[in-house]
C-alpha cells in the first residue's frame, strides 16, 4: 500500500493465514510470517526466499542495525537469522509458553516478549537465559510497546491494566486501567492505545506524567487489530476488522527528518548505495547489550568487598539469636525435662551458630606459626633485596 | 540534481552510535591495511650501488643521485621515471652530493681509488662549472642556506665559496676524518658534523673555532636538522638507534628511535618537521614520528638492498630510497593514501574514517589491525634476538643492583647510556 496517495502497490494471495508482516531493510523486501513458514517477497509480490529455519511463526522483528530477522514461534521459541547471509544466529527456548507479544528496543536492539504468565522477558542473541525477566502483569500480557529513546515501555494485560516501566529504575512509573489490545508509541512519545473500536492516545505532560490526549471512536462493531503512528508524519494508522482507517494525532510524528537516515526523496540509485552501506556497518549480534554506551569502555576492576569487624560482629550476633530462638525443646516424660539438660541444648546451639564465625577469625593470623612468618616478613622488608631471600628459608 | 540535506542530530534517530562507529572503524582499520600500498616505483640508471641523493628545490618530483662508480644522474619520475641527465666528471665514488638553495648549483664531491680529490660544481647545463681538486678524499658536502657557501667532510671540515677555488676556512677537532656535514636551517652559520671517532661536533662559522663535541659508543654516520625546530637535529648511529639531540643540551638524547635492527646508514626529515625517515643496512627503510621511540612504518622489498642513502620528497608525500642494488625506489610517506586529485567527499570520508581510528586506536582489535607490519624473516629474527639481548641485560643490570650496597650504583637512562662524554 502506498500511503501518500493511499493506492495499493500489489495485492496478492498466499493462501495461507498471514499472522505477521515486517519490511526488510527497505520498501523493496518484506517477510511474512504465513501459516508454516517465513517468506521474503519483494516489491512485486514476488516471493524471494523462504525461510524453512523457524517453523510456524508467530510474529516477526527486524534489527535493521543488525540484519536480524527475529521471530518466535509456535513452539515458544525465539529465533534470530541473519538475513544478510541466511546464518541461523541463534535459537533460544523460552521456557514460558508460545507468545506473539514482541518488541524490540530502539535504543539497544534487545528484544522484549510479553508472556501469558504476566512476565516481559528481554533477550539478546548471545545468551541464552533472558537479561531481564519483569512480572509486569496478573494476568497475560497483551501488547507491548517501546518509547524511541528506550527508557519506557509500555505493556497491556488481561488484568485490565495497562502500565508504563521506566527501565532505568524497572518501576512502573503509571498505571492506566482499561484494556489494550495494541499499543505503540509515536517518534515524539505520544501513547497511542486501542481496545475494540476505540483509541486512546495519552501524552507525556511532563516529568513522565502521563495524561489522556486524544480519544477517537470508528465505528461500532469493528474491532481494532493494531494501532501503529506513521513516522515522521501525524498520522496514527488503525488496522482493524472491515480494513484500514488512519487519523490525525497532531504532534505525533517528528518533523524534522535525517536525509541520511530516512530520506523521503530518495532515489533508487541513493536507496541501492544506502543498501550496500548498511551491509558494510551492519553491527554483529554481539553488540546488542542492554547498555550500548559500555561498547569500547574499560571494564572496571572487580574488587571483592571485605566485611569490616562491625559487620562479622552484628551477624555474629544475628545467628547467636536465631539459634537460641530456634532451640526446640520437646516436651518429654517427667524427669526427663531438666532444666540443666535444656540449658546445655541451648548453649551448644549457641556455641555450634558461633563456631564458624570463631575460626573464621582465628584463620587470617590465627595459627601460631603463619604470626611468626608474617613477623619475619616485616623484618626481611627491611633488609636489601638479596638478603630477603635468607629470611625467608631460616621461617621454613 | 544536487538534493539538499536535512541534518537531524536526535539521538533517538541515530541509535547505537558507538556500535555503529566501532564498526566502522574497525573497517576503516582494515581498509587501511589494504590500500597499503606505497611502493610506487623503482628508478634504474646507475651501474653501482647508490651512495648519496639531493633534493631538487627548483622541482618537486626531481632527485640528484650520485653512486659508487662516480656517475651523477637527475631522476625525474613524473612519467617514465627516467634518467634525465647524466653529470660526467668523477673518477672515483660520488661520496656527497648538495644543491644549493636557488636550485642553480649542484655539488657533488667524491674520493676517486687513487684518493686523489675532486670537488665538481655543475650548473644545470650539464656541464661541470667549475672543477676542484684537495689533498683529501671528500665525505660529504651541504650547502648553507641562501648564501654562496658551502661545507665539505673529509680529514677536515673545509668551507668554500662557488667562486674561490681554495676554502675560505679550515676546522679541526682531533685527526679523525669527518663523515658527514649539515648546516643549520634556522641558524646559517651553525654546522654539525659527525666523525669517525665516534663524534658529533658543532662549528660556528663566525667563530672560525668548534664549540661543542659529544663522544658517543658508536659512530655516527648521517645527521640531520629538524627543519621546523632547528634547535633538534637527529642523528643516524651505527648502534641502530636514531637520537634526537637538543644542540643546547648535547650530554642525553631527547629521543632513542629504536627498531632498526643494522646500522641506520642516513635519515632525512620531512619538511613539516614532524617526522623523519631512515634508511638502514638491514635493508630496510623505517619513518619515525619526530618524538615516537618506535617507527611509524617500516618499507621494504625482496629486491632491495643495504640503503645507504634515503631522502624525504620536498612535499613530505614521497619517501626516496637508494640502495646497494644499484636502483632509486620511490615510497609513498603514507602508505595507504590516496594519490592524485582527491574529491571533496572523498577527503571527507578520507577525513571521518582518520578519526574513526583515532577514537577507537586504544581497542584491542583496531590497534592489532592497525600496528601490524609484515617484516621481512631475517629482520623478524634479528628483532627477536635483539629484545632478547636487552631482556637479558636488563635482567642483569637489575640483580647487580639488587646485591650491590644501596645508592653506590646508580642505572643511567637508555638516552644518557650511549654517550661517552661532552666536549666544549
Amino acid at each position: 500500500m502506498d500511503v501518500l496517495n493511499l493506492e495499493s502497490v500489489k495485492e496478492f494471495q498466499v493462501r495461507e493465514r498471514v499472522r505477521d508482516v515486517v519490511f526488510l531493510q527497505n520498501d523493496q523486501l518484506y517477510a511474512v510470517a504465513q501459516k508454516k513458514y517465513t517468506y521474503v517477497y519483494n516489491r512485486h509480490g514476488t516471493e524471494i526466499h523462504c525461510l524453512k529455519e523457524n517453523r510456524q511463526p508467530l510474529k516477526l522483528e527486524f534489527l535493521e542495525k543488525h540484519f536480524l530477522l527475529v521471530g518466535t514461534n509456535n513452539f515458544s521459541q525465539l529465533h534470530y537469522q541473519d538475513i544478510s547471509t541466511g546464518q541461523v544466529v541463534a535459537n533460544y527456548r523460552t521456557g514460558l509458553g508460545p507468545t506473539s507479544v514482541m518488541c524490540s528496543n530502539p535504543y539497544n536492539s534487545v528484544i522484549s516478549l510479553g508472556h501469558s504468565g504476566g512476565k516481559l522477558t528481554m533477550w539478546k542473541p548471545t545468551s541464552g537465559k533472558p537479561l531481564i525477566t519483569m512480572l509486569c502483569h496478573q494476568g497475560p500480557i497483551t501488547a507491548l510497546a517501546y518509547h524511541p529513546s528506550g527508557n519506557l515501555v509500555a505493556t497491556a494485560g488481561l488484568d485490565k491494566k495497562i502500565k508504563i516501566w521506566d527501565l532505568r529504575k524497572f518501576e512502573a512509573i503509571h498505571s492506566i486501567q482499561g484494556h489494550a489490545q495494541t499499543l505503540d508509541f509515536s517518534q515524539k512519545g505520544l501513547l497511542a492505545l486501542a481496545n475494540g473500536s476505540r483509541v486512546q492516545v495519552w501524552r507525556d505532560k511532563g516529568g513522565q506524567d502521563f495524561g489522556l490526549y486524544m480519544t477517537h471512536g470508528i465505528a461500532k462493531g469493528y474491532q481494532i487489530g493494531t494501532a501503529k503512528f506513521r513516522p515522521y508524519e501525524d498520522v496514527l494508522g488503525l488496522g482493524h476488522s472491515m480494513g484500514f482507517s488512519s487519523i490525525l494525532i497532531p504532534g505525533s510524528g517528528e518533523p524534522n527528518f535525517d536525509s541520511w537516515v530516512a530520506n523521503p526523496y530518495e532515489t533508487s540509485k541513493q536507496r541501492s548505495k544506502k543498501e550496500v552501506h548498511a551491509l558494510l556497518d551492519k553491527l554483529p549480534p554481539e553488540s546488542i547489550m542492554l547498555d550500548p554506551s559500555s561498547i569500547g569502555m574499560v571494564r572496571e576492576r572487580q574488587r571483592k568487598e571485605k566485611p569490616t569487624k562491625k559487620d562479622i560482629e552484628q551477624q555474629l550476633e544475628t545467628a547467636v539469636q536465631e539459634a537460641k530462638s530456634n532451640v526446640v525443646i520437646k516436651k518429654k516424660t517427667k524427669g526427663r525435662n531438666k532444666p540443666s539438660k535444656i540449658a546445655k541444648r541451648k548453649e551448644e546451639e549457641v556455641f555450634n551458630a558461633k563456631r564458624p564465625f570463631l575460626e573464621k577469625q582465628r584463620d587470617p593470623e590465627g595459627a601460631p606459626q603463619e604470626k611468626k612468618r608474617k613477623v619475619l616478613l616485616e623484618v626481611a622488608e627491611d633488609l636489601p633485596k638479596s638478603l630477603q631471600r635468607f629470611v625467608k628459608k631460616k621461617s621454613v | 540534481m544536487e538534493q539538499k540535506v536535512f541534518r537531524n542530530y536526535d539521538p533517538n534517530l541515530h541509535t547505537q552510535e558507538k556500535a555503529v562507529e566501532y564498526t566502522r572503524a574497525l573497517n576503516a582499520a582494515k581498509l587501511e591495511k589494504i590500500f597499503a600500498r606505497p611502493f610506487v616505483g623503482a628508478m634504474d640508471g646507475h651501474i653501482d650501488a647508490i651512495s648519496c641523493m639531493a633534493k631538487n628545490p627548483n622541482h618537486l618530483k626531481s632527485v640528484f643521485s650520485g653512486s659508487m662508480d662516480g656517475a651523477v644522474l637527475n631522476f625525474l619520475w613524473k612519467k617514465n621515471r627516467k634518467t634525465v641527465c647524466q653529470f660526467p666528471g668523477h673518477q672515483g665514488a660520488v661520496r656527497g652530493l648538495t644543491s644549493s638553495t636557488n636550485g642553480e648549483v649542484l655539488i657533488s664531491c667524491g674520493t676517486d681509488c687513487t684518493f686523489l680529490l675532486q670537488l665538481i660544481l655543475l650548473l644545470f647545463v650539464f656541464q661541470p662549472l667549475a672543477v676542484y681538486t684537495w689533498k683529501h678524499a671528500f665525505w660529504g658536502v651541504d650547502h648553507q642556506w641562501d648564501t654562496s657557501i658551502f661545507a665539505t667532510a673529509g680529514a677536515q671540515v673545509d668551507i668554500w665559496d662557488h667562486n674561490r677555488s681554495e676554502p675560505i676556512s679550515t676546522f679541526q677537532w682531533g685527526n679523525d676524518s669527518v663523515i658527514s656535514v649539515r648546516f643549520n636551517p634556522g641558524e646559517p652559520n651553525l654546522l654539525a658534523t659527525s666523525s669517525s671517532d665516534r663524534g658529533i661536533i658543532l662549528y660556528d662559522l663566525r667563530t672560525s673555532s668548534p664549540f661543542k663535541k659529544v663522544i658517543m659508543q658508536t659512530k655516527t654516520n648521517s645527521i640531520c636538522w629538524n627543519p621546523m625546530e632547528p634547535i633538534n637535529f637527529t642523528v643516524a648511529n651505527e648502534d641502530c638507534n636514531c637520537y634526537t639531540f637538543d644542540a643546547r643540551k648535547l650530554d642525553e638524547a631527547k629521543v632513542v628511535h629504536r627498531d632498526h635492527v643494522s646500522a641506520v646508514m642516513d635519515v632525512d626529515y620531512s619538511p613539516t618537521g614532524r617526522e623523519f625517515v631512515t634508511g638502514s643496512y638491514d635493508r630496510t627503510v623505517r619513518i619515525f614520528n619526530h618524538n615516537g621511540d618506535h617507527s611509524r612504518e617500516i618499507y621494504h622489498t625482496k629486491r632491495m638492498q643495504r640503503v645507504f642513502s634515503v631522502r624525504y620528497s620536498c612535499d613530505a608525500s614521497y619517501v626516496i630510497s637508494g640502495s646497494d642494488d644499484t636502483n632509486l625506489r620511490i615510497w609513498k610517506s603514507k602508505a595507504s593514501e590516496q594519490l592524485g586529485v582527491i574529491l571533496p567527499r572523498e577527503k571527507k570520508k578520507h577525513e571521518y574514517n582518520d578519526a574513526l581510528k583515532a577514537r577507537f586506536k586504544h581497542l584491542p582489535e583496531i590497534r592489532r589491525i592497525v600496528k601490524h607490519r609484515h617484516l621481512p624473516k631475517p629482520v623478524y629474527k634479528a628483532a627477536i634476538m635483539r629484545r632478547t639481548v636487552t631482556e637479558a641485560d636488563n635482567r642483569k643490570e637489575e640483580r647487580r643492583q639488587a646485591h650491590s650496597a644501596p645508592g653506590s650504583s646508580s642505572r643511567k637512562p637508555f638516552r644518557k647510556r650511549r654517550i661517552i662524554k661532552e666536549e666544549s
